[in-house]
């Protein structure tokens, strides 16, 4: 208890972290709903899809972490890779 | 009046050389009013359609020639000129000074360079002006980078000649206008422009050099090299549709690298590529829409990059390393850079209101208009990628993400004003974007901001940043590691060095095997004579080296005793 009190900061507290989420998962859910509310002139055929930028946003991100994490069994070497003759 | 044909890189020269001479306020003075009053006189003074040229040896070099396209990178130039300079004040290193205001000459001098000839020079002056910024940091490492960016880029230089000479004996002219791809000379220009634009292949010397230099060099590099080269590219092959693809690739591949990687300023090179695919799509397409969409595009970028850069740089400066693995929760003590570099962020990521978003867009939207779906979904899957991993991931490692306690003060001032400007310029174009608009080459009207467009961005932006914290809270988000991947680099760091080790092993084993054989068969040889008749004569055989000693001592008696009977 007599610890010296450290000073918080805003993140320290778990709880505006996940007020930040909180505001996200709203935000995507508002989102996807003004879709269906906003009438929107599309160039292209599969922007008429409802939730088209979504869904292409969120699987392109998964898609590309994983991607990456399989390239990273290729390319991946130790840090003084080039350092050092084999 | 003589003043508005005065080449802008002649200031930066001259300062230069004044720094070399001057210490202290002076000092400062004089580096930042550089680019500001080359700026205003540009701005002010100078219209397009002027021809500065000097002759020398009957041969005419047009130092410059002024349009809509060269003097919206010359206004472009001077802001990063004055960002940089500004950002880099603090340092106390006459090299670095010197050499950032050479380098940001030579690149006004690339673009208005009104023939081949010149451009070379000024080309090559870019390389070696530049150097100087990576050697200054003064590890084992920059020293090598900065020798194998220096190597790259002067053969870039000498394609480029190489090019213009086939060009000048072909058509007798070397003039810098369209140049296209029906001869050879247009391949060999081609490609020299390509290595400095950082084509797949030829890219390695960005993410190589870029994140050695100095803290305040990258800010630099950054700004300019790629950007003269998207500058030549727009004059020499606008609407070669193979840029399209390679724009294409560009965008795309980079992005995987940027999510592996744990230096973060090397991620940004890495999205670097990324911004300058975009770049090179507009440029292959070709339409007003998509030229102007470039131009546009590489003005928000070296001002976003610049920003990003030397958000890190700051970073690199106070903490000491730009490791995300290492990093975190710098917020608590740099909060001003902090909120600036999640300004950038949000530029780099095309957010509403921020720069790359009116300008990225015109690209896309040419894109779609010239029917070209499959890239305009690469180009799509690069934009999510991009804010995934400089907009999220930089900012969050660097700032947030797990304290490792560093406990680091904020940046300099003079730092922090540099960003500021980049910062404010960022917002002003994303929020005014009719100013820019108007001084983009070609005449089209484009509304950014329509319902449509914003939503689907938006939609697009958060849905990648949930998908971030997906994959964060789900453990699928790889681990930030201390490591190197490999790239096209490993073939001239790895592959060669070994196959010309290889060799040389090989010949140093052929060369002691003919040297045995040799002395085998001179023993051989040396046996059989020894062994035949005259052998037995005794001629020079087992005679003591002392004998002939003796016999030497001899004559040079006789010698001295002839001497002195004489």
């Amino acid at each position: 208890m007599n610890e010296p009190k450290q000073k918080q900061y805003l993140f320290d507290n778990p709880r505006n972290v996940s007020i930040v989420l909180r505001s996200l998962y709203i935000i995507c859910i508002l989102l996807v709903l003004l879709d269906f509310i906003l009438h929107r002139h599309v160039m292209h055929e599969w922007e008429q899809l409802a939730g088209f930028y979504a869904i292409f946003g969120f699987v392109a991100c998964v898609m590309l972490v994983l991607g990456a994490k399989q390239l990273r069994n290729i390319v991946m070497r130790k840090e003084d890779y080039y350092d050092v003759d084999d | 009046m003589w003043m508005t044909e005065l080449p802008p890189f002649i200031p930066f020269f001259i300062a230069a050389f004044l720094v070399i001479l001057t210490r202290g306020w002076l000092r400062y003075l004089l580096i930042l009013a550089t680019p500001v009053l080359g700026g205003l006189h540009l701005w002010l003074d100078v219209d397009p359609g002027i021809v500065t040229s000097i002759s020398i040896l009957e041969y005419d070099l047009i130092l410059m020639r002024t349009d809509r396209l060269s003097l919206l990178f010359g206004y472009l130039f001077h802001i990063a000129a004055f960002i940089g300079v500004l950002f880099a004040l603090h340092v106390r290193d006459t090299t670095q000074t010197v050499s950032s205001l050479l380098y940001a000459g030579s690149a006004m001098g690339a673009v208005f360079a009104g023939d081949l000839i010149t451009l070379f020079i000024f080309w090559e002056l870019l390389a070696i002006t530049s150097a100087p910024l990576i050697w200054a940091r003064k590890t084992e490492t920059a020293m090598r980078s900065g020798i194998r960016y220096l190597i790259i880029q002067v053969s870039s230089g000498m394609l480029l000649l190489a090019g213009a000479l086939v060009q000048y004996y072909q058509s007798g002219t070397l003039e810098f206008n369209y140049i296209g791809l029906d001869s050879i000379s247009g391949w060999l220009i081609f490609i020299a422009f390509g290595i400095k634009c950082a084509f797949p292949l030829l890219h390695n010397w960005l993410t190589d050099a870029y994140p050695e230099a100095t803290p305040t060099g990258t800010v630099f590099l950054s700004a300019l090299t790629t950007k003269v080269a998207i500058y030549t590219l727009a004059r020499g092959f606008p609407g070669t549709e193979l840029l399209v693809y390679i724009g294409a690739v560009m965008t795309v591949f980079p992005i995987f690298y940027a999510v592996i990687e744990n230096d973060l300023r090397r991620v940004l090179a890495y999205s670097l590529i990324n911004q300058l695919g975009f770049m090179v799509c507009g440029i292959g397409i070709g339409t007003a829409l998509s030229l102007n969409g470039t131009v546009a595009h590489a003005f928000s970028h070296v001002i976003y990059k610049a920003l990003l850069f030397m958000s890190m740089g700051a970073v690199l400066y106070r903490a000491g390393n730009v490791y995300a693995s290492d990093l975190g929760g710098l917020y608590k003590s740099m909060p001003k850079t902090t909120l600036l570099c999640i300004i950038g962020a949000a530029s780099i990521s095309a957010f509403p209101l921020f720069s790359g978003f009116v300008s990225k867009s015109m690209v896309l939207a040419a894109m779609i208009e010239e029917g070209y779906d499959i890239i305009w979904l690469m180009l799509l899957f690069a934009s999510a990628g991009v804010f995934h991993h400089a907009g999220i991931k930089v900012p969050y490692y660097a700032f947030f993400a797990k304290d490792h306690g560093i406990r680091t003060q904020e940046a300099p001032l003079n730092m922090i004003l540099a960003m500021s400007i980049a910062a404010f310029i960022c917002i002003f174009v994303g929020t005014q974007p009719s100013y820019l608009y108007a001084l983009l080459p070609w005449e089209v009207e484009f509304q950014p901001y329509d319902i449509t467009h914003v939503l689907s961005q938006l939609q697009l932006l958060m849905f990648s940043a949930l998908a971030f914290v997906w994959l964060t809270k789900t453990g699928l988000y790889p681990d930030e590691i201390h490591s190197v991947n490999i790239d096209i680099e490993w073939l001239y760091r790895k592959f060669l060095p070994k196959v010309v080790r290889s060799i040389y092993g090989y010949t140093q084993k052929a060369c002691n095997r003919i040297i045995n054989i040799c002395e085998a068969s001179f023993n051989v040889a040396h046996q059989a004579l020894h062994d035949t008749r005259i052998a037995r004569l005794h001629i020079a055989s087992n005679w003591p080296t002392g004998s002939m000693v003796l016999w030497l001592a001899i004559i040079l008696g006789f010698f001295l005793l002839a001497d002195a009977i004489d």
